[in-house]
């Protein structure tokens, strides 16, 4: 199993007002491929600041970050977008879909910003995704013809759909009521089974039951990375 | 490319009437523009064509600019150009075809109980061809007549119809012009009204010997008329006439200022007269180019709007592997898309108005292919030009926020 995240003493600072804030004040761990993780904290525990610098969109201040082998720290941005395009997916908890908007054409958007597939490439690797969460019947209804969980389900072959070494969930269903709250994370576990590599931030303590691992942060440090031995399977 | 352009109209798309009221501006920019060129340059052929009816290559030797005692002397009562100088350029210069002397008298023309205002022209048989006109019936006065200052005229069509009215024929019947009396050997083809509303068929001509001596009693000319060989060569014999001018009147430096005669060519004619209308086409052409640049500023305010309201949308493009420059080329996309497709539409429309005017109004209309070049080329640049600065603030927002903005 290679290592697909690995950190040290990663620090993230921020100049608020001429002051120094200190989002991330050292955070070390590793996430091995085919783990699924929860990070947790409350607000302003630094998650977000994590998510952010795991999922490159943005640069930590000190400190090493390796995906998949690769030193982030001196990518230029367009750089970080290529590697975004190839190796995240990510789901977001307002699914954030493009509006009136086919589930089919919603997926292909990642592989838009990569000039190596083609056109009938794109459609049927959005279509595999799609069958992959389940919205085989759904290709061609738009996102404001589906429920809110077919919706995130469409957001979830979305970051499926370029083969990530890593899908980063953000608060994946903090806009789904109960039920279908768990429909994801069932969809997140069938995910993992098959050999994704996923890694959740949430704030909700239950969502941490269902994963392998759960890491809890609390003003910028982990206080508790613990591995989850009798985790429930949905 | 192909998936930029696919992206930007599908945008384009969700906004159809936004997108339509966008590129209204850019349409009537266009349109106007086009239109108002055709105006200008119907009206500026129709000048030259005005021009042409003339004469051929017509030069005009007229006396002019001179000062005596530091007095500018009026044009008319100056009598520079002699007999001499017509002889001098009839037998020196090569590049002219045809030269005549001219001098003009007006007066009252009589034939038995009718009369008739009119001008005669005094010049020699070479007359006809610079002015181009022909001779319908009888013959042109001839070499002879000139040296006789013999008491004999051709007239213009509309004479005989004054002075004729009850259809005899004109050709041997003497008319008087004041005290003298001509004898009419000839009459002209008709060439109709000129484009300036000028009957051309008003007139008598005489030898200038005639008139010279038996009317006005002058020795001077009071211009003289040539036709160059071509067109190309107006220039040449232009600047050959002045060489001689020169030599004749003894004036030495090559200053224009001090010259005693003023030489201008139909073609400069053609220049002056059109340059008011020169100036008209500009003028109009600025505002229809100004509606142009306010159809611009429309796109940039929507394009505006359009990254504010999809700050969203950029986010999430660029958290799934969007590069900046892929952000820039689908915003700038998008807005030479709209003033591209608002500039053909333009130039669909400013056709149709400007062939619309052509059928039901009185002005000459032409199109030209360059305007329609040039407008195109306008509308791209103005999509570059203002989709720039939001592509490029599209571009430049930070994925986090962006994804995170409501």
């Amino acid at each position: 199993m290679g290592k697909i995240i690995e950190i040290r003493d990663l620090k993230r600072f921020f100049l608020v007002g001429g002051e120094t804030v200190q989002a991330l004040k050292g955070i070390n761990f590793s996430i091995e491929q085919g783990e699924f993780v929860t990070i947790m904290g409350k607000s302003g525990s630094g998650k977000s600041t994590l998510l952010n610098i795991l999922g490159c969109l943005d640069v930590q201040s000190e400190g090493d970050y390796f995906l998949d082998g690769v030193d982030v720290r001196c990518m230029s941005k367009d750089e970080r977008a290529v590697l975004r395009n190839k190796k995240i997916g990510f789901v977001f908890q307002s699914y954030n879909l493009l509006a009136k908007t086919t589930s089919i054409e919603n997926v292909e958007l990642p592989l838009m910003y990569n000039s190596s597939y083609n056109k009938i490439q794109r459609r049927q690797m959005a279509i595999k995704a799609l069958e992959m969460v389940g919205l085989q019947n759904r290709l061609y209804h738009k996102s404001n013809q589906m429920s809110g969980g077919q919706q995130q389900r469409v957001a979830i072959a979305r970051a499926l759909v370029n083969n990530p070494v890593i899908i980063l969930a953000d608060e994946a269903t903090g806009n789904l009521d109960t039920k279908t709250s768990f429909e994801i994370l069932a969809l997140f576990q069938e995910l993992h089974s098959k050999g994704s590599t996923i890694v959740f931030v949430t704030h909700n303590p239950e969502i941490a039951d269902y994963s392998t691992r759960n890491i809890v942060l609390q003003d910028g440090i982990v206080i508790e990375d613990s591995y989850n031995k009798n985790r429930k399977i949905i | 490319m192909g998936n930029l352009i696919s992206i930007a109209l599908k945008a384009l798309g969700n906004n159809k009437m936004r997108c339509f009221l966008t590129m209204l501006g850019i349409i009537i920019g266009v349109s106007s523009v086009i239109v108002m060129l055709a105006i200008g340059q119907g009206s500026k052929e129709s000048i030259k064509e005005q021009v042409s009816e003339m004469g051929s290559n017509m030069i005009m030797i007229h006396p002019g600019n001179m000062k005596r005692g530091g007095v500018a002397q009026d044009a008319s009562s100056m009598q520079s150009l002699k007999l001499k100088d017509y002889e001098n350029l009839k037998e020196e210069c090569e590049y002219i075809s045809a030269i005549s002397p001219v001098v003009n008298s007006s007066g009252q023309l009589i034939y038995g109980a009718n009369n008739h205002p009119c001008s005669v022209n005094g010049c020699n048989e070479d007359y006809l061809e610079i002015r181009k006109y022909k001779i319908n019936s009888g013959e042109m006065f001839t070499q002879e007549d000139i040296r006789t200052a013999a008491k004999v005229c051709v007239v213009g069509k509309t004479v005989v119809d004054k002075l004729f009215t009850d259809g005899e024929d004109p050709l041997g019947r003497t008319i008087r012009f004041g005290s003298i009396p001509l004898t009419i050997v000839g009459v002209l083809e008709s060439k109709g009204y000129n484009s300036m509303g000028q009957d051309q068929d008003d007139c008598v001509i005489a030898p200038y010997t005639t008139i010279q001596k038996r009317v006005l009693a002058i020795t001077h000319l009071q211009s003289i008329f040539a036709s160059a060989i071509s067109e190309e060569l107006t220039d040449k014999a232009t600047e050959e006439m002045t060489k001689i001018l020169r030599r004749n009147h003894r004036i030495e430096t090559d200053d224009t200022d001090l010259d005693d005669f003023e030489i201008r060519s139909q073609e400069e004619l053609a220049t002056m007269m059109s340059s008011m209308s020169d100036i008209m086409t500009i003028l109009l052409s600025c505002v229809a180019g100004i509606s142009l640049i306010v159809g611009g500023i429309g796109i940039m305010n929507i394009m505006y709007v359009s990254v504010t309201e999809r700050t969203k949308e950029i986010g999430l493009r660029m958290s799934v592997g969007a590069r900046g420059k892929d952000i820039l080329l689908q915003f700038l996309v998008e807005s030479i898309i709209i003033s591209v497709a608002g500039g053909i539409l333009g130039i669909v429309f400013g056709i149709a108005v400007s062939s619309f005017l052509a059928i039901f109004s009185t002005w000459r209309i032409s199109i030209s292919v360059f305007s329609i070049i040039i407008s195109f080329l306008v509308c791209s640049i103005v999509g570059i030009f203002f989709g720039w600065y939001p592509a490029k603030k599209a571009s430049r927002l930070n994925p986090i926020e962006a994804i995170r903005y409501e």
